[in-house]
């Protein structure tokens, strides 16, 4: 599903990534592990389509509604309420029954009582678990999930936990805690 | 609705639940537009001319929509949104339809207060006034949610819109006071038209190339 081959990616005179292989088959599921400024986020949003190569070849074979992409950033508008910011994608990635999936996902990840309230007035961990429901909402093929489990507490990482373990769909997982995902992976990337 | 048109539809209602809820940008472009227009009230001599009066009318509103258009991405860049957006499997000239019709309601609202403002410091209004303005509106929020875009990804982005905007709503300044003073205002309201055209569509077809990489 994901083929890299030579994959280089320079920001100026900055090499980020140089001379990468990579081959994710369909249903893989890869971590991404290294330290900081090993190129973990570049390499996601290379496969996301997010920023274009500078060197070697990339092909991912998944077309771009069908991928999950969990970023840094949560991705919501924080004068939304949470309802509102998945309805917003439901509509985009045109989910068929929006608005009982969009129910489903935050009462999933235990946001249910915080639907009508804006993003804005969220904690990190409560952001966090909005950007996951975002992520998984249109049950994508493809999810790239960079530090999933940054800022949830217990709770959260359990159900996402819980979500990552039933999902069938190829994964790529950029996380400095490869331990919690070490079960469900069927490879590890490390990054230098 | 189509597909594309019920994702412009929910992509310019977003933005304008955004700024009812933030009122971030149309109260400055309010008070901005009526400070303009009384500082142009007490600057102008008594018996200064309908052409002068017109011409600052059309300065205060190009300049009004570059504040507007100054945080027309304000929220995706705050937040990275524009990664959520382009990730979506709709067209990505849907985000600039969307954000051009945010970008117009909030001339038109701004408008809606300075043309009376205008008429009660300077002169009352002409039919060929309001309908410049109409055809101006559409091609200002055009052109400059494509400039927008092009500024918000740039660290010098409060600089270089202007610099990029200025230049080419001098044709919208041109044919507006044109249209508004001409003894035949048609030819000025055909060709404040034909700039719609060519710079809606010149932006329609090249935002996917701006917003991605």
């Amino acid at each position: 599903m994901i083929r890299a081959r030579e994959l280089s990616k320079r920001f100026g005179d900055k090499r980020v990534l140089e001379g990468l292989e990579l081959e994710v088959p369909r249903g893989g599921f890869v971590l991404v592990t290294g330290p900081n400024g090993s190129g973990k986020t570049t390499l996601l949003r290379l496969c996301a389509g997010l920023t274009a190569p500078t060197g070697g070849e990339l092909e991912v074979d998944a077309p771009r509604g069908s991928i999950g992409f969990l970023a840094h950033e949560p991705l919501v508008y924080r004068e939304l309420t949470a309802l509102e910011n998945l309805d917003l994608y439901g509509r985009l990635y045109r989910i068929p029954e929006r608005r009982e999936r969009c129910g489903a996902m935050l009462e999933r990840f235990g946001l249910w009582g915080s639907r009508n309230e804006r993003a804005g007035t969220f904690s990190r961990g409560v952001l966090q678990r909005l950007a996951i429901c975002r992520s998984f909402l249109h049950d994508p093929d493809l999810l790239l999930l960079d530090e999933p489990f940054d800022g949830l507490d217990t709770e959260g990482a359990k159900m996402l936990y819980l979500r990552l373990a039933e999902h069938g769909s190829t994964a790529l997982v950029a996380t400095h805690d490869p331990k919690s995902l070490a079960i469900r992976a069927t490879a590890r990337l490390a990054l230098a | 609705m189509s597909g594309y048109a019920a994702d412009v539809a929910t992509l310019a209602r977003k933005d304008l639940l955004l700024e009812l809820r933030s009122r971030d940008t149309l109260p400055a472009m309010l008070l901005f537009v009526v400070s303009a227009l009384t500082v142009f009230h007490f600057a102008l001599p008594e018996d200064s001319s309908v052409r002068a009066e017109t011409g600052l009318l059309w300065i205060a509103i190009v300049f009004t929509a570059l504040l507007g258009l100054t945080r027309a991405f304000a929220p995706e860049r705050e937040d990275g949104l524009l990664d959520g957006l382009v990730l979506a499997p709709c067209d990505r000239s849907a985000i600039w339809a969307g954000k051009t019709i945010g970008v117009m309601a909030f001339l038109v609202l701004a408008e809606l207060v300075a043309l009376p403002a205008f008429a009660l410091f300077f002169h009352s209004l002409s039919w060929e006034l309001v309908a410049a303005m109409a055809l101006a509106d559409v091609g200002i929020a055009a052109i400059g949610t494509l400039l927008a875009a092009i500024a918000v990804a740039s660290r010098a982005r409060e600089l270089l819109l202007p610099l990029l905007f200025l230049p080419l709503a001098i044709p919208v300044v041109i044919g507006g006071v044109g249209a508004s003073v001409a003894a035949n205002p048609g030819s000025f309201l055909g060709f404040l038209g034909l700039y719609d055209a060519v710079f809606a569509i010149l932006s329609w077809a090249s935002f996917e190339y701006v917003i991605t990489e």
